[in-house]
């Protein structure tokens, strides 16, 4: 059996990576007989003018074949006595870099072409590093268009520094040079004559002769769980693909994020069972225990996975808009998908340089360090370690075009290994008894000037008058002291509904009843603060209708937000997630303030 | 792992996250090679569980007989809930493959996918084609997205990145998934013969009434089929090499009535695959991305 090479070939437009494939396959006798008779009719009316145009086998698309120049990735499959080889033909306009780093994520090794004439340009060096980020570790530089520097060696060597230079940075397993021509075919099928300096193998044999098989890095098994497969009572299995390692029936496994641990009972590959199964196979796993496991958890064994909500990235910004620290996207990482949001642009990298540099905004084509938050913990590696669960993409949360790619480069979050949580004796129940009463948080949310904190208040006062000990927490109160170094960005705004939930959570230890009033317009942060808080939380949704709280407009932000003086105001610029399971809805339009708080005193047993 | 291996996984993961993220897939069943290899696939990447999506056929009316036995009797030894789709408007006004040459494509063939994609409201369909087939093809990503009118917009792809795939869509939006975008011909061929897979017969050598025409080999399957004037069937050992429409597939004279004797045939062939099947080389070589931007599969 054929062993397979997937391989790029990239550099700047006009470099003639197109042409190259095109003359290997011809001369190669790779060609079907009629693809070859409609090479040459297609030659004699294309943008070459009647010379033999091999890029033409590989511009599909019309808007290609007119403008003479390569749009997006192309596929060819093509096998010789030695090895089978998909080669993705990539483009070279740098508008189209994106398509390039599609071609790039999916080979093993790239083939850059330079033209000996230009050598390396900023282009050649965007693709080198866009390579190295999607994970290759193999470089062929083909020095191209030697008939036109009349195959002058000094020329090669120059290029040939150039090269040495650029990659010193890069992590590479292997690194080659050849001179080639390839309209001319020199160097792509058969040594050239007119090159006798250059010792080397030519392009297609070297291609057939590269070992690119990395050692095992002694990595245990890794899966993300795809789907769960339950066709009836009797079977639960949970099917995904090996990511590293081995797995035999009989082993002790970790499910992640959970922890929980189950034995591994049987092992389909396909619909084969099988004893052991290692990476790179489709399979389906069935456990000795009902545990809760579902799409987007990963089973594991002998791995030092990372179970946390903050990581910092590398990527490539491939969105027509720019990205900004605070914007919101969804993040799919194996088979987790789950809302995250950009904390903190570290810097972009100059592609040319490689230098670090200041940035604010990322635009398109550009590489970016930066720190991500989601929205719940998620199980990820770096790339490094494992490529599956190293690499990203985020998607835009309304156009749902994928926004940015990138790898996991390591995880922020602090390693608490070293704090033991400290039991006191004197726990909650004991001061609720002292005071008589059950500790619980009442969480107000809805739009401003629905009347929350009114709401909050009047309930405040009459729970102080039957002798309940309370506290309050109002939005702009918390705001001008304990969260007076936030802002109203997205990173900022979970932090600041994070905090309120935390000291919530000490108040109820306390044995207090807790009032929070917050707009919280988004059921993720309200999810969160259900979380922290735990036992005793009660969503209060106070749904009084947008128009009504514009009509009554207390703190006249309403005015402010439509004059343009305030951005993405909950209700007008930016949305409100109205609660589905809230355990009180209620709405204030032409109820007297006493009738709502002897509904919430009713209904929540107060 | 084998290269075989590593294709298959492939397929499988992709089929796999489709049913896990997609709101409605359905897999399209055209009765040929593919989609025996496709359904196989299915097969296995759900198992023990049935695959978790219809299939559908779109039936031109004009698929050779052999095709719909064949595709009744898998349907029932899977036991897969199999939907055909006949555009009726474009029976009644009697659109033919003789008198309406590319309107023909079009209306019993396009038209009718776009409309049984929207009658029962599929999300994701996915087809089994291949890279290798066709420069167009060779172009398109495994995920390939269609607009709310199925049309295909080649300039502006959504990027796809490692196996991450995205199956975000907007609605009315709809994606084409093609699990086997990575394999040959050749690998379909070696797949067949490892997995023992069940294919239509017509793929082999057989004695056959056809007629020449144009340097095809026509098939003469029943009695709708218009002979020019001077053409008289001929009894020839012949199989095909694609299947559709039987007076659009060209067949090919061959001895090779076995598996392994296609597979060598195949191996030497000097002509790709999809010039026997009329279909593309009608328009120019641009014609199957005009007909893809239009929603053609």
């Amino acid at each position: 059996m054929h062993t397979l090479l997937k391989f790029i070939t990239c550099g700047s437009v006009d470099d003639g990576k197109s042409t190259l494939i095109g003359h290997m396959l011809y001369d190669a006798k790779l060609l079907f007989a009629d693809q070859e008779k409609a090479l040459e009719l297609d030659s004699q009316i294309g943008s070459a003018g009647g010379a033999m145009d091999y890029s033409l086998l590989l511009d599909g698309l019309m808007a290609e074949r007119e403008q003479g120049i390569t749009i997006d990735v192309a596929y060819r499959y093509f096998t010789t006595d030695a090895r089978s080889f998909i080669v993705a033909d990539t483009p070279g306009h740098e508008e189209y870099t994106r398509n390039m780093a599609v071609g790039a994520s999916f080979a093993d090794l790239a083939v850059i072409l330079a033209d000996a004439g230009k050598g390396i340009l900023a282009q050649t060096k965007r693709h080198t590093r866009i390579c190295a980020l999607m994970g290759i570790r193999h470089f062929v530089f083909a020095v191209n268009k030697m008939d036109l520097v009349e195959y002058s060696q000094e020329c090669f060597l120059e290029i040939q520094n150039d090269i040495r230079i650029l990659t010193k940075e890069f992590d590479c397993d292997s690194i080659a040079l050849i001179p080639v021509s390839a309209s001319c075919g020199d160097n792509i099928t058969r040594r050239s004559a007119r090159m006798p300096w250059y010792p080397g193998m030519p392009l297609l044999a070297y291609l057939e002769n590269i070992d690119i098989s990395r050692e095992p890095e002694g990595t245990g098994f890794t899966m993300p769980v795809q789907r769960v497969c339950r066709p009836d009572r009797n079977f639960r299995g949970f099917q995904g693909q090996i990511e590293s390692g081995a797995v035999s029936v009989g082993d002790a496994v970790t499910v992640l994020p959970s922890t929980e641990t189950a034995k591994v009972t049987g092992i389909l590959q396909g619909n084969q069972p099988v004893e052991t199964s290692s990476a790179g196979h489709a399979v389906t796993i069935s456990l000795d225990t009902e545990i809760d496991i579902s799409r987007g958890c990963v089973l594991q064994k002998d791995n030092q996975l990372f179970v946390s909500q903050t990581f910092t990235v590398t990527l490539l910004w491939m969105d027509n808009s720019g990205l900004t620290a605070g914007k919101s996207y969804l993040i799919k990482t194996g088979t987790q998908r789950i809302p995250c949001t950009v904390l903190h642009i570290h810097h972009k990298v100059d592609t040319g340089t490689g230098q670090e540099v200041p940035a604010k905004e990322i635009i398109k084509n550009e590489i970016a360090c930066c720190d991500l938050m989601t929205n719940t913990e998620i199980v990820f590696d770096t790339f490094l370690h494992n490529k599956a669960l190293g690499s990203f993409i985020l998607i835009d949360r309304v156009t749902h075009m994928t926004a940015a790619c990138g790898t996991i480069t390591h995880s922020l979050a602090q390693d608490n290994s070293h704090l033991t949580w400290q039991n006191t004796d004197i726990t909650r129940t004991f001061r609720e008894n002292l005071l008589g009463q059950k500790a619980c948080t009442i969480w107000f949310t809805g739009l401003s000037g629905s009347g929350k904190s009114t709401l909050a208040n009047a309930l405040e006062k009459y729970l102080a008058g039957v002798n309940k000990h309370t506290m309050l927490l109002d939005g702009d109160n918390i705001r001008m002291g304990l969260n007076r170094n936030l802002g109203f960005g997205e990173s900022d705004r979970i932090e600041n509904i994070r905090r309120v939930a935390e000291v919530a959570k000490l108040l109820n230890d306390a044995g207090l009843i807790v009032l929070t009033s917050f707009i919280s317009p988004f059921a993720a942060d309200r999810r969160r603060a259900k979380k922290i808080i735990g036992e005793g939380f009660f969503e209060v949704y106070v749904s009084t209708p947008l128009e009504e709280c514009i009509r009554r407009d207390v703190k006249g932000l309403y005015a402010d937000a439509k004059s343009g003086r305030i951005e993405d105001f909950t209700g007008l610029g930016s949305p409100y997630e109205v609660p589905e399971h809230a355990d009180l809805t209620i709405d204030t339009t032409g109820k007297t303030i006493d009738e709502c708080v002897q509904t919430l005193v009713q209904k929540l047993n107060l | 792992m084998t290269h075989l291996e590593k294709l298959e996984a492939e397929a499988v993961y992709i089929m796999r996250e489709v049913a896990a993220e997609c709101e409605k897939p359905v897999m399209l069943y055209s009765v040929g090679k593919d989609s025996s290899v496709m359904l196989h696939l299915a097969l296995k990447a759900f198992y023990p569980e049935k695959p978790p999506f219809p299939f559908l056929h779109v039936n031109t009316t004009w698929k050779f007989k052999e095709m719909i036995s064949f595709r009744d009797e898998t349907a029932e030894k899977y036991g897969i809930q199999m939907l055909e789709y006949i555009n009726e408007e474009g029976l009644r006004q009697g659109i033919n493959p003789f008198d309406h040459g590319s309107a023909y494509t079009d209306i019993m063939k396009t038209q009718a996918l776009k409309q049984a994609l929207d009658l029962y409201g599929f999300t994701a369909a996915f087809g089994g084609g291949r890279r290798d087939e066709e420069k167009s093809r060779a172009k398109e990503r495994i995920f390939s997205f269609r607009n709310p009118n199925h049309a295909w917009d080649p300039k502006n792809q959504r990027p796809e990145m490692w196996k991450l795939y995205n199956t975000e869509i907007n609605k009315g939006e709809s994606i084409r998934v093609f699990p086997i975008s990575n394999w040959t011909e050749s690998d379909i061929w070696q797949y067949i013969r490892q997995e023992h897979i069940d294919i239509v017969p017509l793929y082999f050598a057989a004695m056959r009434p056809v007629v020449e025409r144009d340097g095809n080999l026509i098939m003469v399957d029943d009695d709708r089929m218009r002979l020019l004037p001077g053409e008289t069937p001929v009894m020839k050992k012949v199989r095909f090499r694609t299947l559709g429409c039987y007076p659009l597939s060209g067949g090919i004279e061959s001895d090779a009535d076995t598996i392994d004797a296609v597979i060598e045939e195949t191996l030497s062939a000097v002509s790709s695959e999809r010039t026997s099947r009329i279909i593309d080389s009608d328009g120019g070589s641009a014609s199957m991305e005009k007909r893809k931007r239009e929603g053609y599969f």
